[in-house]
Formats: structure tokens, C-alpha cells, sequence
């Protein structure tokens, strides 16, 4: 049987050679850095995400009708009349949110250990995309179950747009195709979260691993090991991908999907985080809910949105705010000057800062889902205050800070006291 | 629309307009096929006369221990066929008409009510001469809902009165995710199978990688 298989092989590797060089390329000769640790799974769990939410939305789609009348229906009909349904719908909606979860440890990773710098400028170039990429795809999906929160969400989140000086109302007309959200908005996003936003992401996962096994993988040292090879031309410190990695992933992927089946099975609706309450209500489009949040992720920068005081009765300084928060990502290589990678080398200005930075997010990821009055109000009166609620003013005051990180890190990271970087990786 | 933006960013919400009335936690047991059928026949001949829960099918029942027959001749008022949804009789204009707003769907009122809101709603109507139906409510203010358990609440004990609503509730919580409870069953099952899959793949991770110093 064993010698059958491998003649089968190759015959096959004869006529297609470029299967097996592959394999080897990207596999097993891709020598990966011995000393990863936990923070290196979050890669891997990202792409397994991701092939999870294509299978569950392919089997999604055939019982889904994007159609305003439809839509709340047959999302009820799925978790009710269609075997399996309900499985199939909460592993897309808990799916959603695990997404983000390994994405914005995957990314923290990167910071913790400088993978973004050079010579991996174009990996994380690539990494910002997905995550805008993907930020576009939570977004338009969460129009789909035609909920109250769904509703109102797009309709907010789209008004963000009409703020934009000038083109604004015309562009969101154009992104709306209709005057309000409506049946015309449901069609549209449906087509873009199921072909246009996947191909995308898909486009965007094969450039950032090509671009990453040209370099080579970054490690908890940020040591460079292609510096250090033996007489055959491979990296001392490196070990073939396959079969240590994939037997050391298996094993990350196992307690990840146990932690992921605890929150399907026993807390699909996470306490409303990942699944909203309001959005069992079917879409109302006269009737505004009282309380409008997004989705867990995105909270970080809808707090930002409502930190920033409106100018000249515009919101646009806030929505500006916030696209810059998530764009100024892209600039991290460059405003990086620090001569070491890794936080292991660096000194007590980077750490403070990631430290004060990461508590910043969080803050502002919790304000995000509170209402603005959470913390109680100032019982003074002051000139610049054009707001008393005092989670306003924390908000701005963490706006601050995470801007503080990105603006302030040239000059911080320049004068570092770092410590010196060993020859070889540490286990 | 720009100022509905500024309104819906900057308007100080009020979280959970349950009128100030604290919740009573509601005693629910999701296994308690008794108590299930009971909400299920105070559900069909109260609720049911306003309100539908139109994404739940009558045979789709047999899950709290009924058969097929027992629907058929107990529950089924306005329906021909065991496989219909549970529509109400009464049409949405009609019912804007007699109440102000047509009376909801109850498929899904459980997910976004909560069990706890639904089983204190229930048991705080109260007289009110200024509303239209002579009625009000202490977590719904102003309802357009008259407290149709009136007459049970009246003939029944304070106890009695709050185990009808402790089922009614059991039941639409049910109604709200019917495969609710065979979701946990088989998550145990699910997480079983992880937990000895681990054990292989930690020790297939050990044995290739004890070269690796």
C-alpha cells in the first residue's frame, strides 16, 4: 500500500514537480526560529479562523436571503428549520469575534518583539491591510441578520462617511444606494462580505506569508538567524516548519478550538458581546434604539469617534481621528528607531509606553460599548469644559495616549537605553 | 442626517429602559418538561390570541415531551397542518388599530428581553385609571399591552400566580432557541473529544521535538 502511495506520488511529481518544490519552499525546508513561544500561535489560528468562516458562511449562504423582508426570517429559519443550522450559524458568529481576538494578539505579538522592522516592513504592511480588510468584512456581515443593531449600526457607521467635507453626503449615498439603509444597502454588503471582501482577504494572506517566508521568520529575541548557518547553507537556529511547527501548532489549534467550542456551546451570545440582544429585534427603521454600540472589536475606535469634540458643528475631526488611528499602523516600521527588535533588549521607555498604550486600547475598548455618562459627571464647572461626563474625558484623555505612542515613538525609542542582543537564539 | 449622527453619538443613553424596577431573577428550568408544557398551553390560549411566534412550528413541540396528537388536539386554535408556524390569527393592521403598535412576534422575545425581564414584566401590572386600557406596567411604562392574566392572576395565589409566569417564561425562552438544550449536549461530547485529541497531539508534539535544544 505504503510503496503504491509513493509511486502514485511520483508519477504525479514527474508531470508537477512544482507541487512538491512548494511544499518544500514553504514547508519542510522552511526553516523556522527554535525558540517560538505562545505568542507565535496567533498566526496560525488567524488563517484557521479564516478557513472556518468561509466553510460556515458557504453553508450559510445557502439558506440565507438577502432581501430586507426576508433576511431576519431566514436567519431564524436557519438556526430552527435547517439541520445542523444553528451549529453552522454559531460558529460564524462566535467566529467573528475569536477573529479579532487572535488578530489583535498576532498583532501585539508583532509590537512585543519588533517583527515589523526591517527587513519585515512589507509582512506588516501586508498584516494592516488584512486587519483593515478585515475590520470591512465584520462590518458588512453584521448588516446581514437584519437586526435592530445591525440596522442602526450601518446606518450610523455609514453617516460616518456623509461627514467627510464636500463629497460626503454623495458618498454615502453611493455606499447606501439609497437614501437610508435599506433593502438596496442589504444586497450590496451581502455581495461584498461573500465574494468581494474573502478574495481580498485571501489575496492579501498569500502575499503576507510569501512576503514573510522571503525574509524569514522574526522570534522572541529578534535575532536574525539567517546570520548565523552551518556548512550546508541552514540557519543554525532553525528548524524545518514541518513537522515541528505543524505538530507544535497542532496542538496550539486543539486548545484554541476547546476554548472556542466552550464559548459556542455554553455562551454563544457571550453576554451580549458577541451576539447583541437588541439584534433579536427585527430591523425598525423608525424606531432608533436608545443605546447604539458596535461590536466588541471595534469599540477601541468608536470611543475615539466620540472623544473628539465636534468642530464647527462637524463631526468630521472624530471620524478623521479615527481613520487615522487605524492608518498611522501603517507607519510603525518607520517611527520605530530603536536599534533592537525585541522587548526583551529594550529599556524602560518602550515598555512603559507599549504598557501605557495597551492599557490606553483597553480603557477605550470598554468605554466604547458604555454609555458616556458610565462614570458620573464633574461637580465643577470649568471654561473647556463643553461636557461634564467624566468617561468623555477619560476617552480623551486615552485618545491622547494612543496617539502619544505612535507620534512620540521616534524620539522614545531613539533614546532608549537598550541592552545588548545575543548572537544566538535563547531557548 | 448629520443630526441624527450627532444625536445618536452624543445623546446620553439611557441603558436598558426598564423603567428603574429592579428584575426579579426568573427561576427557569429548561429541563422541566412539565413546566414547559404548562407555559406552552397558558402561551397558546392567552398570548396567542395578539401575538405569534411565527419561526416556531407546532411539531417542533414534540422536543418538551409531547406527541404529535397531544399538539394537534390541545395547542393547535388557528392553524390546519402540525408542520405550520404558529402564526397569529389576528392581522398587524388590526392590531395597530386596537393597540397603537401591532403586538410583536414572541419568537425571539426571550433573546432580546432576557428571561428575568419577561418573568418581572409579567407579574407587575398594575391598575391605572389615566391609560387607555386601564392598565399599566412597572418595567414597561405605558404599554400598549392590557394585563391579559388578569383574570389568572385574580383566581390564582401570589405563589400560583408567579409559577404560571415562572413557566410561561420557562417556555418562551425555549421557543426563543428550541435547540438550546441539545447545543449544550453536544458540546459536552464535542469538548470530550478535544480533551483526548490534546492528549495525542501533546504527546506527538513531545516525541518530535525532544531533539530540539
Amino acid at each position: 500500500m505504503a510503496s503504491r502511495l509513493m509511486a502514485l506520488w511520483d508519477w504525479f511529481d514527474a508531470r508537477m514537480p512544482s507541487v512538491g518544490e512548494e511544499f518544500r519552499k514553504h514547508m519542510s525546508e522552511y526553516y523556522a526560529p527554535k525558540n517560538f513561544n505562545f505568542w507565535y500561535y496567533f498566526g496560525v489560528l488567524s488563517m484557521l479562523v479564516l478557513a472556518v468562516q468561509i466553510v460556515s458562511g458557504i453553508f450559510l449562504t445557502m439558506n440565507y436571503k438577502p432581501d430586507a423582508a426576508l433576511a431576519f426570517g431566514s436567519v431564524e429559519y436557519i438556526m430552527r428549520d435547517v439541520p445542523g443550522g444553528w451549529l453552522i450559524r454559531y460558529i460564524h458568529s462566535t467566529g467573528g469575534s475569536a477573529f479579532f481576538l487572535v488578530v489583535y494578539l498576532h498583532m501585539f505579538r508583532a509590537m512585543l518583539y519588533g517583527s515589523y522592522k526591517e527587513p519585515r516592513e512589507l509582512v506588516w504592511i501586508f498584516g494592516v491591510l488584512l486587519y483593515l480588510a478585515l475590520m470591512a468584512e465584520a462590518f458588512l456581515g453584521y448588516l446581514l441578520p437584519w437586526g435592530q443593531m445591525s440596522y442602526w449600526g450601518a446606518q450610523v457607521i455609514v453617516n460616518l462617511f456623509a461627514t467627510v467635507p464636500f463629497i460626503g453626503p454623495d458618498l454615502a449615498l453611493w455606499i447606501r444606494g439609497d437614501y437610508v439603509v435599506s433593502d438596496a444597502t442589504l444586497n450590496r454588503f451581502f455581495a461584498l462580505h461573500v465574494i468581494a471582501l474573502p478574495l481580498v482577504l485571501l489575496g492579501l494572506v498569500v502575499a503576507h506569508i510569501l512576503a514573510l517566508h522571503d525574509v524569514g521568520s522574526n522570534n522572541p529575541d529578534g535575532v536574525e538567524i539567517k546570520k548565523n548557518k552551518d556548512a550546508n547553507g541552514r540557519p543554525v537556529d532553525g528548524i524545518p516548519f514541518h513537522p515541528y511547527y505543524t505538530v507544535k501548532d497542532t496542538v496550539g489549534v486543539v486548545v484554541f478550538l476547546a476554548v472556542f467550542c466552550i464559548v459556542m456551546f455554553f455562551l454563544p451570545e457571550m453576554g451580549g458581546y458577541f451576539l447583541e440582544y437588541n439584534n433579536f429585534i427585527p430591523a425598525d427603521p423608525l424606531k432608533t434604539p436608545e443605546h447604539i454600540a458596535p461590536l466588541w472589536y471595534f469599540t477601541p475606535y468608536y470611543s475615539i469617534l466620540r472623544a473628539v469634540p465636534p468642530l464647527f458643528n462637524s463631526q468630521f475631526p472624530g471620524v478623521a481621528a479615527m481613520g487615522i488611528a487605524t492608518l498611522i499602523l501603517f507607519l510603525l516600521p518607520w517611527l520605530d528607531r530603536s536599534p533592537v527588535k525585541s522587548i526583551r533588549y529594550r529599556g524602560a521607555y518602550y515598555k512603559s509606553a507599549l504598557a501605557i498604550f495597551v492599557v490606553a486600547f483597553m480603557v477605550l475598548g470598554y468605554l466604547g460599548v458604555k454609555s458616556t455618562t458610565v462614570w458620573g459627571q464633574f461637580g465643577f464647572d470649568a471654561f473647556f469644559l463643553d461636557t461634564k461626563d467624566r468617561a468623555t474625558w477619560a476617552a480623551r484623555v486615552c485618545t491622547v495616549l494612543y496617539f502619544a505612542f505612535f507620534i512620540l515613538m521616534p524620539w522614545y525609542t531613539a533614546k532608549d537605553k537598550v541592552k545588548p542582543v545575543p548572537d544566538r537564539v535563547t531557548m | 442626517m448629520r443630526k441624527l449622527l450627532a444625536a445618536l453619538l452624543f445623546a446620553p443613553a439611557t441603558l436598558l429602559a426598564a423603567g428603574g424596577q429592579a428584575l426579579d431573577p426568573a427561576p427557569i428550568e429548561p429541563r422541566d418538561l412539565v413546566s414547559l408544557q404548562a407555559g406552552a398551553r397558558t402561551f397558546v390560549n392567552y398570548c396567542m390570541n395578539c401575538h405569534g411566534a411565527q419561526y416556531m412550528r407546532y411539531n417542533r413541540l414534540t422536543d418538551i415531551g409531547l406527541t404529535e396528537a397531544q399538539i394537534i388536539d390541545n395547542l393547535m386554535f388557528s392553524a390546519d397542518k402540525v408542520g405550520e408556524t404558529m402564526k397569529v390569527a389576528m392581522s398587524t393592521k388590526d392590531g395597530k388599530a386596537w393597540f397603537g403598535v401591532p403586538p410583536p412576534d414572541l419568537s425571539v422575545i426571550a433573546r432580546s428581553r432576557g428571561a428575568d425581564w419577561l418573568y418581572t414584566y409579567l407579574r407587575t401590572f398594575y391598575r391605572d385609571e389615566k391609560s387607555a386600557h386601564g392598565w399599566n406596567n412597572k418595567v414597561f411604562p405605558s404599554v400598549a399591552m392590557p394585563h391579559v392574566l388578569w383574570k389568572l392572576q385574580a383566581e390564582q395565589s401570589t405563589v400560583q400566580y408567579d409559577t404560571t409566569a415562572r413557566d410561561l417564561v420557562n417556555f418562551l425562552v425555549y421557543v426563543g432557541e428550541p435547540s438550546g438544550q441539545s447545543r449544550k449536549s453536544i458540546g459536552i461530547v464535542v469538548l470530550f473529544v478535544l480533551v483526548v485529541l490534546f492528549v495525542f497531539a501533546y504527546a506527538m508534539k513531545k516525541a518530535f521535538w525532544k531533539d530540539v535544544r
